[in-house]
């Protein structure tokens, strides 16, 4: 995984609330077998509109995205996290995420970050008034600075770690294997197998 | 002070607990299809990793499967689907590929083998995993990343979610499914509502569910945010999974049932948060906008934007009718569809098909309407009862099972501005193919729909 400290970046402002992942990847994208090439599919439907967001120039190589509420709902495709990554996002800032779309993101080094809903609308107002304006997003501090603007952001001190150390959830577990093996022992005998 | 019974199954798994970490989490059994998994295959061949436990493991052909004979015509889905054949045959697991008895969707195939059972941990990199918390299992979907840590370790880091009870008061009226009732419980608490939350449903409705009609409400937890979705095991958890390939007999299943019986909220237990909902009140329940939050009662109107005091809301709903290419103020029950869809695992369950067939008995469909069975199982089940005859003579197409119109991954989609009433679970835009609108309804409706044209209900007819 991509560790993550501190990025300072410009931002997009999606003003859309219920970001499904649908909409961020479209199905038809998931019968790829590859890691690579999602960026090409990130809101594919949505950039066929001219006027949508990032078709606009003044945007381009913008980092972080600002959404409305309920971003990353529905379907556990792991693929919008890796779409948004390939594409160039290293943060999603919104006032409420889908569960599982926020802990992939934290599995691959993409930050979620929760702001309140009024923080949300300043920092679209933001960079819209001005897209060439830049925000820190500071996960060693737990805040996020946007011109005068310094808001903290929560995220618990696990899950952080891990980032900023860039961890493999999976070494970090396998280190426990005897306690995997201890556990399995004492489980209750009518548990079925698939065999 | 008493438990929760997520607390019961959650504490009965946890293999490890450190301060400020998350706990590790055993997973008894996990479930695995060709979308989600091949790079977490990709992942434990360049890390020179094993699995762990493929004798919990098992693999179905469901999302990218045609549901007509022959071979995928689609080169890009037929690599995916022989990419996990070839993984399921490395790695030795256990694997229903298209054709096979045993083939079907995920979450169909679970149950219908007795594979899921009451205080077990199951997971799938698909969020309608929740599915299996009908029996009393905390399920839940995950990412490739989690897919593949469960390969390599039958364990997850995770940690506990905060609990939620649903109340549901009173009996459903004659004519309300379990769809309409978890249709109206999200447009209640929105998509967000169970955000955190692993949600038990409770009360005197819930308990005269089938375990159809129980799998049907916890399938859609995550349409309002929760992961997890939880009803507490009975004698009629019990009664279904007696007999069933995977599930325990004589000695064993007798104190299966003695511990399965402890899995139940104690009377002092407090949950985070308590929701009530009326069943009594209810009537059947469709979606009219872009989410599965925006439902109304069918014997109601599209309703206008200006309806919504939240702004957020407001200019979702706004968007939703553009899409939709509804107006605000038409009666739902005028709005003409094209295509009806049976089928998912939502309600591609024998009992959802043997309600569509009840109403399409010596009638006719005047829509193009696709049947299509959960499973091989539920096919075949289908089949016995005679359950095809009805359909075809309807003039609804009877079909081979997978996950089908529920996503589109198959041939089976709608074309631009074409407008669909289905049993699935996502009304998203695009969902059942570009441009396509989607209303949710239950198979009941699904059926009247598909004899008028309109969404109807069967009391219509």
């Amino acid at each position: 995984m991509e560790a993550f400290t501190t990025h300072t970046g410009r931002a997009v402002p999606l003003r859309r609330s219920n970001v499904d992942t649908d909409q961020i990847i479209p199905a038809v994208w998931l019968k790829q077998v590859s890691r690579t090439g999602f960026e090409k599919g990130l809101f594919a439907a949505w950039r066929e509109d001219p006027s949508f967001v990032l078709n606009d120039p003044a945007y381009e190589g913008a980092t972080i995205l600002v959404s409305g509420p309920d971003f990353g709902t529905g379907s556990s495709r792991e693929h919008a996290v890796w779409a948004l990554q390939q594409y160039g996002f290293r943060v999603v800032i919104a006032s409420r995420f889908g569960d599982i779309f926020r802990n992939n993101s934290t599995k691959m080094g993409l930050l979620p970050v929760i702001l309140p809903e009024d923080v949300v609308k300043r920092l679209q107002d933001a960079a819209e008034a001005d897209p060439k304006s830049e925000i820190t997003v500071d996960l060693v501090e737990r805040q996020v600075c946007a011109g005068d603007l310094v808001v903290p952001f929560e995220i618990d001190d696990y899950t952080r770690w891990r980032l900023i150390e860039g961890l493999d959830d999976i070494g970090l577990t396998l280190r426990h294997a005897d306690a995997v093996e201890e556990y399995e022992n004492g489980r209750q005998p009518w548990l079925p197998t698939t065999v | 002070m008493g438990r929760t019974l997520a607390e019961k199954v959650w504490e009965q798994h946890v293999v490890r607990r450190a301060d400020g970490e998350p706990d590790l989490l055993y997973i008894d059994l996990h479930l695995i299809h060709e979308v989600t998994s091949p790079q977490a295959f990709d992942g434990l061949r360049m890390a020179g990793r094993t699995v762990r436990r493929p004798d919990l493991t098992i693999a179905t052909e469901d999302h990218n499967v045609p549901t007509v004979l022959g071979p995928i015509s689609d080169p890009v889905s037929r690599t995916q689907v022989e990419t996990l054949r070839k993984n399921a045959a490395e790695f030795g697991i256990r694997l229903h590929p298209m054709g096979d008895a045993g083939q079907g969707v995920v979450h169909i195939i679970g149950p219908q083998f007795g594979l899921t059972q009451p205080g077990m941990t199951i997971v799938c990199g698909d969020s309608h995993t929740s599915t299996h918390g009908a029996f009393g299992a905390i399920a839940f979907g995950i990412g490739t990343s989690e897919v593949e840590h469960v390969l390599a370790t039958q364990t997850l880091p995770a940690y506990r979610p905060k609990t939620m009870a649903i109340e549901v008061k009173g009996e459903l009226p004659v004519g309300v499914t379990a769809k309409d009732l978890i249709l109206a419980i999200i447009a209640k608490i929105g998509t967000g509502g169970g955000q955190g939350y692993i949600v038990e449903y409770r009360g005197e409705a819930v308990r005269k569910l089938s375990m159809e009609g129980r799998m049907t409400v916890c399938n859609m937890s995550i349409e309002a945010g929760a992961r997890a979705g939880m009803i507490a095991p009975d004698e009629t958890t019990f009664e279904y999974l007696r007999g069933r390939p995977h599930a325990p007999t004589g000695e064993a299943w007798d104190r299966a049932v003695e511990y399965w019986k402890t899995l139940r909220t104690d009377d002092d237990a407090e949950f985070d948060k308590v929701v009530e909902i009326d069943a009594t009140a209810l009537t059947p329940f469709v979606t009219w906008g872009t989410n599965p939050g925006q439902g109304a009662p069918l014997g109601s109107a599209v309703p206008s934007p200006e309806q919504f005091a939240d702004p957020v809301e407001r200019a979702a709903a706004e968007r939703a009718l553009e899409y939709m290419g509804l107006t605000a103020g038409t009666p739902l029950r005028d709005i003409q569809v094209d295509t009806v869809f049976v089928g998912s695992c939502t309600n591609g369950r024998i009992e959802d098909l043997r309600a569509a067939a009840e109403i399409l008995r010596g009638r006719t469909v005047v829509t193009r309407t696709l049947i299509v069975p959960g499973s091989m199982g539920v096919k075949k089940a289908a089949e016995e009862e005679g359950l095809h005859e009805v359909f075809k003579a309807a003039g609804a197409e009877w079909r081979e099972a997978g996950c089908s119109m529920c996503l589109g991954m198959n041939p089976d989609t709608l074309k631009p501005g074409e407008r669909s009433a289905s049993t699935s679970n996502r009304n998203f835009e695009g969902r059942q193919g570009k441009g396509g609108r989607t209303h949710l309804v239950s198979p009941q409706v699904a059926a009247a729909t598909a004899v008028t044209g309109r969404l109807t209900a069967p009391a219509e007819l």
